[in-house]
């Protein structure tokens, strides 16, 4: 195989596993033309530059590499040699931007001439928590534009954290004859007015799927606008949209719909009509349920728990907005093969999560609110051992709420005694101890992901006071696979020292109110090697922390830092010393030495931002 | 946004008053600020501290905000019900150097210097304890006697995305209430209507439960003494600390004269002025309320008459 010395020496650092290495777009991105103006193969072939590069035709080549799917691997086959380089862009069906300003829709359509398949990740993941302002951008309008010229024949588009206007959707819904899946989460700026510009338009669709949007819900017609001969919907989920869609047009969709396998729908849909929809749809996979709040009679009760029993393939299950206890007893035959179980709208008690259990022995994933307290996660403990991951959600807002409900350590600890498998967790507690998470990373030392979040800032260990660095020391020192850490809970520089030194697969991490000194950042900078996204609120960081290792900004996808002692000058020095590196400051006033509100820094290819809103600084 | 020193709230005991301004104003450090802080008590004399939930130790020092947040709340509880706003230690002189107590962004702000511990300036969050003075159904009404603070935890400032929840799932929490114990049947929501109530200018939302009230004047009064902190001078984000201490009779001029109006969004989504429906219609359509400026309210009144006719 010939490697051009040139390639050795091309300006790279390694490839990251998610994202398209920006720098790699420094790689010549013509297409080599001569190979690729008649798209038939032709096993003919004698280019003379390739004769001597590769012992297979580039078809061959391709057709190898198209059966590769992940974008790691993607990525690294990309840097082989040139050949590799052009064989893989022109296999890629599938792309994903982890920041839709780290790259231009016209560099990604230069290099990948192909793509069937977009998914696109947009604002800061604090935005979701109110932290960005609105307006600040991340529009999809301008991907489409150029998706239009460049890719035709677009099937799939998935977007996240993106702001999406009733515009754009009607532009999707008429301009790609083949498109087939729309994906929206947490998206804002549309309508259902744009949803039903999809539901009119799209033929071919065979997945929309609206999750937890801040959308205008004008009304539910948009369901009503599938066509009558509409048939090829496979996945369908409105369960965060509150208007009243028709029930006759859902329930004749279903039925026409025969690949229908996943139905999410949302709480207005009464048992009554669900149960409608199960016989219609009894080889569904994912089931969302709505609202089950009526009194069941004996009867109701019997057909609806039968309706469920024929629901041989029934994996997922989530909804449950308002649950009486009644009726969960009814899901007891579905749950026989459940490995989802999403139960983090409805407010279960832990006699109720507990008798729910018993009959879910496969489950691999739980979501609950913490209104099953310690109790219930100790059935969680008894009846799931084959349980990977666990998200436990506050259910009610601890700032407003007299109510003492919630979970503590001990919870925590019953799940890892009898979840061995557990590797991913996100857990909402009021109280926690050093000594608990010790024992519970012990029990479980296989964690990816561990996001704990002690809601009252600052907190130490209740029993001990002390802070809670050792907890997260002993994550660090015993998970050796973690890639994504939450820490909270009083802690000291200690706490980040301990990362930087041990969590070496780390890739995301998220601080809130910690830390003592610009040292804690240092030390995760100077520390953690594969480190992606790093985002922090509330820390007493400033300029030394943030320009400490300034280069190693050009390695990740991006930096958050709001809410910290970072000033404009500091900013604007990272964006003087690193030009390829977008430095944002999200503020309020705009002088010299003034504190930098919010802070956003990410790597791009395409430059600085040019539809940046006047609050959005660019240095 | 600062917080006016010694708001002390219309009715409360004001035997209280001068035990706080005794206890905080001589306190300037963190650490007396602090223990100060958990010595005061603004219930009747002898009334004891409670215990509280989580066995937070007093003397930790500089590290201690959530523990001064606890002594207030074990101080109001142990009092009146009602609540009190005061500052971290309550010391104007805190107040003075520009502690953000509440910013709406959280712990930040302008008067951010000092060392990097967490000192009460430095934190937006929490010192000052609000107790809802609505409480939910199964806590006891606003009284002047004392209830046990066992079982309820402190109440707290909130801080803008804190705990990170998406707001998606956040508005699911604020529709549908947790279940109690009390609730037999197990259902979530029934009984308790409640709403989330802003106002122009305050950092941070409270709820009501419009079932507890049966008439907009009980509704207006009760909004009244929860917001009435907030209308002392003139709020603003970089305000300085209003040295007028809070009077009753201004409190309602600011609310029942013309600087501010209360409006609420309706099931449609239109903001609308409230008292202009019948009690009942309103709670069927509330969604939400807020006390906005009168002079953004201009232009609502034409449009909730309107909507009235085309209703009926």
């Amino acid at each position: 195989m010939y490697f051009p010395s040139k390639k050795k020496n091309a300006v790279y650092v390694s490839p990251i596993k998610q994202d398209i290495h920006p720098i790699d777009f420094s790689l010549p991105t013509e297409p080599m033309n001569h190979k690729r103006k008649n798209p038939d193969p032709s096993p003919d072939s004698d280019e003379p530059t390739t004769q001597l590069s590769s012992p297979f035709p580039d078809e061959v080549l391709e057709r190898v590499l198209s059966l590769l799917n992940s974008r790691k691997d993607r990525n690294s086959v990309s840097l082989v040699c040139k050949d590799w380089y052009d064989a893989e862009r022109w296999s890629r069906t599938h792309v994903f931007i982890g920041n839709c300003y780290s790259v231009s829709p016209e560099i990604l359509t230069r290099r990948f001439p192909n793509i069937r398949s977009v998914t696109l990740k947009g604002k800061p993941r604090f935005s979701d928590f109110d932290l960005v302002p609105p307006k600040w951008g991340a529009y999809v309008h301008s991907w489409l534009l150029v998706f239009a010229t460049k890719y035709h024949f677009l099937e799939e588009l998935r977007l996240k954290r993106m702001t999406v206007s009733d515009e754009s959707l009607k532009f999707l819904a008429l301009s790609f004859p083949n498109f087939k899946a729309l994906s929206l989460l947490s998206c804002d700026g549309f309508s259902t007015d744009g949803l039903a510009s999809i539901t009119t338009h799209c033929k071919n669709l065979t997945e929309l799927d609206i999750q937890e949007n801040d959308i205008d819900d004008k009304s539910g017609k948009w369901l009503s606008c599938f066509p009558e001969n509409f048939m090829s919907l496979e996945v369908l989920n409105f369960a965060n949209l509150n208007s009243d869609v028709n029930f006759k047009a859902l329930e004749r969709l279903v039925s026409r719909c025969k690949s229908l396998k996943v139905l999410k729908v949302n709480e207005n849909i009464t048992f009554k009509q669900l149960h409608r929809l199960l016989v219609l749809a009894p080889d569904l996979r994912e089931l969302g349920t709505g609202s089950l709040l009526q009194d069941l009679t004996p009867r109701q009760h019997s057909e609806l728990k039968s309706a469920f029993n024929n629901c041989k393939n029934l994996n997922i299950l989530s909804g449950f907005y308002e649950v009486t206890s009644i009726f969960l007893p009814v899901l007891y035959p579905a749950c026989t093969n459940l490995t989802f179980l999403n139960l983090s709208y409805a407010a279960l008690r832990s006699d109720e999560l507990s008798n729910l259990l018993i009959h879910c022995p496969l489950l691999q994933r739980l979501w609950v609110l913490d209104s099953v307290e310690d109790e219930g996660l100790e059935a969680v403990g008894s009846n799931c051992p084959l349980l990977e991951e666990l998200r436990v959600f506050p259910a009610s807002d601890p700032f407003e709420d007299e109510i003492l409900h919630g979970v503590t350590e001990t919870g925590f600890l019953a799940v890892s005694y009898g979840c061995k498998k557990l590797h991913y967790v996100l857990y909402f507690c009021r109280q926690m101890t050093n000594a608990a998470v010790a024992t519970i990373v012990q029990n479980c030392p296989d964690f990816t992901h561990f996001r704990l979040c002690i809601m009252n800032p600052r907190q130490p260990d209740y029993q001990t006071d002390e802070p809670m660095d050792e907890a997260f020391g002993a994550v660090v020192k015993t998970c050796t696979k973690l890639r994504r850490l939450a820490v909270s809970g009083l802690l000291t520089d200690l706490a980040f020292e301990y990362i930087g030194k041990y969590a070496k697969n780390l890739e995301t991490l998220s601080v809130a109110f910690a830390g003592s000194s610009d040292r804690g950042m240092e030390c995760v900078l100077k520390g953690c090697p594969k480190l992606r996204k790093l985002e922090i609120r509330d820390c007493p960081f400033g300029n030394a922390a943030l320009l400490s290792s300034f280069r190693k900004y050009e390695s990740m996808r991006s930096l958050w830092m709001s809410g910290c002692k970072v000033t404009m000058d500091g900013c604007r020095f990272l964006a003087q010393e690193m030009p390829r590196l977008n430095v944002e400051v999200i503020s309020e006033c705009g002088n010299d030495g003034c504190q930098a509100d919010k802070l956003y820094v990410y790597r791009s290819v395409a430059g600085p931002r040019k539809d940046a809103p006047p609050f959005v600084l660019t240095l | 946004m600062s917080v006016p020193l010694e708001h002390d709230y219309i009715g409360l005991s004001s035997e209280a008053v001068p035990s706080m301004e005794g206890s905080e104003r001589s306190s300037s450090g963190g650490l007396n600020l602090n223990l100060k802080a958990t010595e005061l008590r603004l219930g009747l004399p002898g009334s004891e501290s409670p215990e509280r939930d989580n066995g937070v130790g007093v003397l930790k020092s500089l590290l201690v905000v959530s523990r001064a947040k606890r002594g207030f709340s074990d101080a109001i509880d142990g009092g009146s019900g009602k609540w009190v706003l005061s500052g971290n230690g309550g010391s104007e002189a805190e107040l003075g150097k520009g502690g953000n107590l509440f910013s709406p962004r959280g712990v930040n702000g302008g008067g951010k210097g000092g060392g990097c511990e967490c000192n009460n300036q430095n934190t937006g969050l929490g010192s000052p304890v609000l107790k809802d003075g609505v409480v939910p159904p199964q806590s006891p009404k606003p009284l002047q006697e004392k209830k046990p603070l066992l079982s309820a935890p402190a109440a707290k400032a909130q801080v803008v995305g804190w705990p990170p929840i998406r707001s998606f799932r956040k508005n699911s929490m604020a529709t549908h209430s947790p279940k109690n114990d009390d609730d037999a049947e197990g259902k979530s929501g029934s009984g308790c209507l409640y709403v989330k109530v802003s106002m122009d200018g305050a950092p941070y939302l409270r709820k009501v439960d419009l079932k507890t009230y049966g008439s907009y004047m009980e509704l207006s009064s009760a909004l009244e003494k929860m917001f009435s902190c907030f209308t002392i001078g003139q709020c603003s984000s970089h305000g300085v600390p209003s040295r007028d201490g809070l009077n009753e009779s201004r409190l309602m001029d600011l609310l029942s004269g013309s600087e501010y109006v209360l409006t609420y969004e309706d099931k449609d989504g239109d903001w609308m002025l409230v008292g202009d429906v019948p009690w009942e219609m309103f709670t069927d359509s509330c969604k939400r309320l807020r006390i906005m400026k009168s002079s953004e309210a201009i232009g609502l009144a034409p449009r909730a008459m309107e909507k009235c006719k085309n209703r009926n």
